[in-house]
């Protein structure tokens, strides 16, 4: 155990780092975004009890739910194109297989949190005679949110680990970038030490900040 | 008012409905009418369909079959095919025409109590905020909460819960008023505050009908006492003589239970 540690020479590597953080963040942000959207869409599919809707939606949901990141990547970067007879750029097929891998995850956030709203609140806003966008708008969605707030933290902090998986195919994320430098500076230890410590940074004040919002309402 | 009822029509004409959920029939044949300004009292057993019948008259349960009109939208459910939607106009104009009032409240606990009576005419009725705002602040003062305005509904007492609830009912300017067990959920102490609102309501002339365990209540205020049990009308008459000499059996002994004091 006499391994020297040098962190002295990772710094000459920061603005890659900083690439790093800007790629992970940003396909945090539009994976989360692109996820949501899907997962309302399929939440509310769901909902709707319609049966040739329901089957094949959760028949697609199981499968992104049973396999593996990863593999779902993987295959969207190799598999699908040969498939479709389409070319992907990695960031594209890592974007999808992110969205849709995180879509059903919120979908199942969305749909108990609808579930939890009582019946009455449906009721009244039937009985006032507001349509079932404006009912889900005003009335539902409002108090969904609110009860779902810590379930959508968990997965967004998942979803940004998650991004941690594009590196494999060529984008250059905070791992990627990592383990540029690894290979340029043969000092990994450093380097992922570092890459831990940045994640951290990251996620620790929005775990914290979704603690506080939930003291502050509940 | 009466400008756009039809003369000599009642104002809730409900025929023939039947609903059933799965296998349980829950409403045989029921019919009921109701003329404008008066007030319905629905009595009888939990279970015997009474909820069904109120949500069914406001569509919030649609109908397997019979007819229903309220004012004058007609819907004859043996008409429309079971699995065709409701003519969407027809539907919004009912809803649109019966407030209802509900045992549990159901107030929109994310707005505050003001924004709960504007809701239907800002959401529904697109009236600009302000104008809403201001009927809204009208109607509080009619039901007595002008000064809790700005409240949250959890911040209120059940009584005023329900006075809310009416307000925000009345807020769609309706036509008719259903009330399911309006004062079943609240303290002894906070039923007469809710029952001399609808009360008041019953002699400004509102249709009303009131599901109610409140026998005092129907037999003063109520024109007409309909008696059901297992989804059948049993009994149905002028409101004293069913609360207080019922023909029926089953009346007479659904009654026994009730002692009948003095009314809000
Ligand atoms: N949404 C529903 N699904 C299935 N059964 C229902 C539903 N609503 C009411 N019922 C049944 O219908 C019957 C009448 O209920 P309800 O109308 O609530 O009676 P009441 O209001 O007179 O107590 C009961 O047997 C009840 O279990
Ligand atoms: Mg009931």
């Amino acid at each position: 155990m006499h391994y020297h540690w040098d962190f002295a020479q990772i710094w000459h590597y920061a603005p890659l780092f900083r690439t790093g953080i800007e790629y992970t963040l940003g396909f945090t942000l539009v994976s989360m975004l692109c996820g949501m959207a899907l997962g309302l869409v399929l939440a509310l599919a769901r909902r709707t009890g319609f049966r040739p809707l329901t089957l094949p939606l959760g028949l697609f949901a199981e499968i992104f739910r049973c396999t593996p990141a990863l593999v779902q990547l993987v295959w969207f970067y190799y598999a699908l194109p040969v498939l479709l007879g389409i070319s992907l750029s990695p960031a594209t097929a890592a974007l999808m297989a992110l969205s849709i891998y995180g879509g059903v995850f919120y979908a199942e956030i969305f749909l108990s949190g609808l579930a939890n709203i009582e019946p009455g609140q449906w009721d009244a806003g039937r009985a006032l005679g507001m349509t079932p966008a404006v009912l889900m708008l005003r009335i539902i969605l409002p108090q969904a949110l609110r009860r779902m707030r810590g379930p959508l933290v968990s997965q967004g902090v998942l979803q940004l680990k998650n991004t941690s998986l594009v590196s494999v195919v060529t984008v250059p994320d905070l791992v990627y970038q990592g383990q540029l430098v690894a290979s340029a500076t043969y000092r990994p230890l450093e380097v992922y030490s570092t890459i831990a410590v940045i994640y951290f940074c990251l996620l620790f004040p929005l775990t914290q900040a979704a603690r506080l919002l939930d003291r502050g309402v509940a | 008012m009466s400008d756009a009822t039809i003369p000599g029509e009642p104002m809730i004409a409900v025929s023939a409905l039947r609903k059933s959920f799965g296998q349980n029939v829950v409403l045989h044949d029921v019919s009921l009418d109701v003329p404008q300004g008066g007030v319905t009292a629905l009595i009888g057993p939990s279970g015997s369909g009474k909820s069904t019948l109120l949500r069914c008259i406001n569509l919030l349960e649609r109908p397997d079959g019979g007819s229903l009109r309220v004012d004058r939208t007609v819907l004859d459910f043996d008409r429309v095919g079971r699995k065709s939607a409701l003519p969407a106009r027809a539907l919004a104009e009912i809803r649109a025409e019966a407030g209802m009032v509900f045992q549990s409240f159901n107030l929109f606990p994310h707005m505050s109590v003001i924004e709960n009576v504007a809701s239907g005419p800002i959401y529904v009725r697109r009236i600009p905020r302000a104008t809403a705002m201001e009927r809204a602040r009208a109607l509080l003062d009619r039901v007595g909460l002008a000064h809790r305005a700005d409240a949250s509904p959890a911040m209120l007492s059940g009584g005023q819960k329900q006075r809310v609830a009416i307000a925000r009912a009345l807020a769609m300017d309706p036509r008719i008023m259903l009330f399911d067990e309006a004062t079943s959920a609240l303290d002894p102490a906070l039923v007469g505050e809710v029952l001399s609102i609808m009360r008041t309501l019953a002699d400004d002339g509102m249709t009303m009908i009131v599901v109610t365990h409140e026998m005092a209540f129907a037999r003063d205020v109520a024109d007409e006492v309909v008696f059901m049990a297992d989804g059948y009308v049993v009994e149905r008459g002028a409101a004293r003589q069913v609360i207080e000499a019922p023909n029926e059996a089953r009346t007479k002994e659904f009654l026994r239970h009730f002692h009948l004091g003095a009314s809000a």
